[in-house]
């Protein structure tokens, strides 16, 4: 599966440096596939997998929740009156 | 500043707060308002402090000592503007390489003397690992989606 962070490969060559079968790697791409991991596309008469760019857009969605969430707390905390004024 | 809208998170405030309170709720409190559940430690943060000056770090505190430095401070120009490296990459995991940060710059605007705008913008998302397009041949991250697809491969053999 790491293979495929370096560049898009084809069943057959993930095979080829995997100690694991064919199928066994199919399945796993199917796996992958089925989470949004990994998208595949016909190539003559092979299907060559990629990594999904869909992981930013994950990515995105996380920060996203992380910062409404901060913010809504900065605003509290800013708008609370001074407790020591001199 | 203009970057494909996947690639940049943007979100705005208005604060009632004068310039100067709301750049320092900011700086000094960043611990109390950080979501909790976002820790990379082990164990509940005792504090989280920002170390004010450029080179310095957003660094959380464990109740047992240990440390984690999540950010890096790159300008921080009091009251009105302040950048930090986002050192965490998309698995929450430390990312210990510049190139592979994304960046957060926090804007105050004085709207009156008691009221103030913060624009935040986290941008360059796409740099948390080039893996992310796969499109450049020759790179074998360990930290990135390598490890990530390593991690969810052993979730899958745990669960099968």
């Amino acid at each position: 599966m790491a293979s495929l962070a370096e560049r898009p490969r084809a069943v057959g060559e993930l095979a080829d440096e995997l100690p694991i079968s064919r199928p066994a790697v199919s399945q796993h791409l199917k796996v992958l596939k089925e989470a949004g991991l990994v998208t595949d596309r016909a190539a003559g008469t092979r299907r060559v997998y990629r990594l999904s760019p869909e992981g930013l857009g994950a990515l995105r969605d996380q920060l996203e929740t992380f910062w409404n969430r901060a913010l809504d707390g900065y605003q509290d905390i800013a708008e609370q009156p001074t407790e020591e004024r001199p | 500043m203009t970057q494909a809208a996947d690639v940049v998170v943007r979100r705005q405030i208005v604060v009632q707060a004068p310039i100067d309170k709301a750049f320092t709720a900011f700086t000094e409190r960043f611990g109390d308002f950080k979501p909790p559940e976002h820790n990379l430690l082990g164990v509940p943060i005792a504090e989280t402090v920002f170390d004010p000056q450029v080179g310095g770090h957003i660094t959380d505190r464990g109740t047992d000592g240990s440390e984690c430095r999540w950010a890096t401070v790159r300008a921080y120009e009091p009251p009105t503007r302040i950048v930090f490296s986002w050192d965490i990459s998309p698995q929450w995991q430390i990312e210990t390489d510049p190139d592979n940060t994304s960046e957060v710059e926090v804007l105050f605007i004085a709207e009156t003397s008691q009221r103030t705008r913060v624009e935040l913008e986290h941008r360059n998302l796409d740099r948390h690992g080039d893996g992310w397009q796969s499109v450049r041949d020759g790179i074998a991250d360990d930290a990135g989606w390598t490890l990530y697809l390593d991690r969810y491969a052993a979730l899958l053999t745990a669960g099968s």
